[in-house]
Formats: C-alpha cells, sequence, structure tokens
C-alpha cells in the first residue's frame, strides 16, 4: 500500500500523473463547456432594438417590417421612436407623407394606366416641383396607390401586426416635450415615454440593434 | 402532400407571408403541416430562413404555375 509520501510525490506538480490529470480535465472542461454554451444559446431567446427617426410615409415601412418580422421570428422586438419617428405612433396615421422634394432616389412613376405609361420616369426638377401646389399631396397620393396595387401592407396594418405579435413600442420623451406633443396623441399601446438612460441598456443586451 | 391547413398569401408583399404563416402556424398542433401558397418571389428564400429559425421544418418548396407552395411541419 501507498503510503501518504509516495501519492505525494506521484501527484506532485510537473510529474508524470500530475499532468495527465491535468490533460484530462482539460479535454473534459472544454467539451463540457461546448455543450453547455450551445444549450444556452438555444435557449435563450434573440432580441432587437430599432431606433426609429423618420417621420415620413416611405421610411415609417423599414421599422415595422424589420420588427413584425422579428417577432414572427421568434425574436423580443423593442422599437424606441425619437424626432419624427414619433409620428409613427401618432392614432391618425393618415396625414403621413412622402415628398419627392429634394429625393433624388424616389421613382417617380404613375400607379395606372398602360404598362408603357407605367414605365415613365417623371424627372420633375425641384424647383417646379416647389411650386406646384398640393405636389406632396398628389405623390402620397400616387405612393400609396403603388403600395396598394403591390400588395405591401398599410402601414396601419403593419403597426397593428408588431402590437398583436408583441413589439414593445417605446416613445422619447424628450421629442415630446420638445415638439410640444400630449400622450393622448398616441397609441395607448406606447409601453413607456423613456429617454436615451432606459433605452441604450436594452440596445447593449440585445443580438440586433438598428438605426433607422 | 397531405396538410391539416391551406394559407393563401398570394398577391401579399414582404413581409405579409411569412407574418400570416406564423399567425397561422400559431393554430396548429405539433405535427401538423400547413400549405402556403405566395406569389412574392422573396418568399422562396424567407420561408426557408423563418424555417431554420423558428425550428418549424420546410417540407417542400416548389414553384406551381406563377405560385410558390410550401408545406411547413409546425415543430
Amino acid at each position: 500500500m501507498a503510503t501518504h509520501a509516495e501519492i505525494e510525490t506521484e501527484l506532485a506538480p510537473g510529474s508524470a500523473l500530475d499532468r495527465a490529470i491535468s490533460e484530462r480535465i482539460d479535454m473534459l472542461f472544454e467539451r463540457k463547456l461546448e455543450a453547455k454554451l450551445a444549450e444556452i444559446n438555444a435557449a435563450r431567446t434573440p432580441s432587437m432594438t430599432i431606433i426609429a427617426t423618420k417621420g415620413t410615409l416611405d421610411w415609417a415601412y423599414p421599422p415595422f417590417i424589420l420588427a413584425s418580422t422579428g417577432a414572427a421570428l421568434g425574436w423580443d422586438v423593442s422599437i424606441f421612436f425619437t424626432f419624427y419617428g414619433l409620428e409613427l405612433l401618432k392614432k391618425d396615421l393618415r396625414k403621413m407623407k412622402v415628398s419627392p422634394l429634394g429625393n433624388p432616389a424616389m421613382p417617380m412613376k404613375m400607379p395606372m394606366g398602360p404598362k408603357w405609361f407605367k414605365s415613365i420616369q417623371w424627372n420633375i426638377p425641384n424647383a417646379v416641383q416647389s411650386l406646384i401646389p398640393a405636389y406632396e399631396a398628389f405623390a402620397t397620393k400616387m405612393m400609396k396607390k403603388t403600395i396598394k396595387n403591390q400588395g405591401v401592407a398599410p402601414i396601419a396594418d403593419l403597426r397593428a401586426l408588431c402590437i398583436e405579435a408583441g413589439v414593445n413600442l417605446i416613445a422619447c420623451q424628450m421629442t415630446v416635450d420638445l415638439f410640444g406633443y400630449k400622450h393622448s396623441q398616441f397609441i395607448p399601446d406606447v409601453k413607456e415615454y423613456v429617454g436615451a438612460a432606459s433605452f441604450l441598456p436594452m440596445a447593449r443586451e440585445a443580438d440586433v440593434s438598428l438605426f433607422i | 402532400m397531405q396538410f391539416d391547413k391551406e394559407l393563401d398569401a398570394r398577391g401579399l408583399s414582404c413581409p405579409l407571408p411569412i407574418l400570416k404563416t406564423k399567425k397561422a402556424l400559431n393554430d396548429l398542433t405539433s405535427g401538423q403541416v400547413l400549405k402556403v401558397v405566395s406569389t412574392d418571389p422573396g418568399s422562396v428564400k424567407d420561408m426557408q430562413a423563418f424555417a431554420s429559425q423558428t425550428g418549424n421544418p420546410l417540407l417542400s418548396s416548389a414553384e406551381e404555375n406563377k405560385d410558390y407552395v410550401f408545406y411547413l411541419k409546425k415543430k
């Protein structure tokens, strides 16, 4: 039978047995860690935070499309609405417009008529656009018609889908004060009115964070 | 292929086919099959991504006269 002293010599740091045990532990640890990490990853829900800063009809789409899709994928999604993005939380979305003025990337095509007519690109100079009365209202009407023709959801519908899917709608209180808005102008589904200090810690934890 | 529910998503654009698919799957029980018909060409890749992200297997994805037909199994 081995004495205490003999066992201690065999297990002494740097001895063959000590190295073998150490190697074995390292190997087991790595294998366990991998399995554990995979388990943790599979169990956790991905999350996304979006900052919505724009309030025109065209820019209303990206936040709501991404948020509703994220929710459909089973993610936790929050949108922080700040500056003009607050428009997207208003009870009445019908006033939302799109302006072709100073927006050279916007295709200017008619949503009705024969194919050759629909394919015409109407290049109207800014100076002319600015002089035509109700030009923005007309462009908005055409855009809404195009959206409908293409089977793209109206903003109000996409927003309702987001709410139904549990997307957190968060409004920037500072902008509400800055623009002189009242909470009663916004839909009751706004979860909270907070500042940057409340939003940033959420974004820090998120897997995806987007500024729109 | 046998299916338990059919979703007609024809004429709808991104992301509506996916959102409606998610909703339709909620009404099914585990193992049941949902058939989705769409006309949005983007939905072919999107449906694959949706299936792999949510863990509901995409049993088949095919084009039948201008329609895209998907069969998803609820996990």
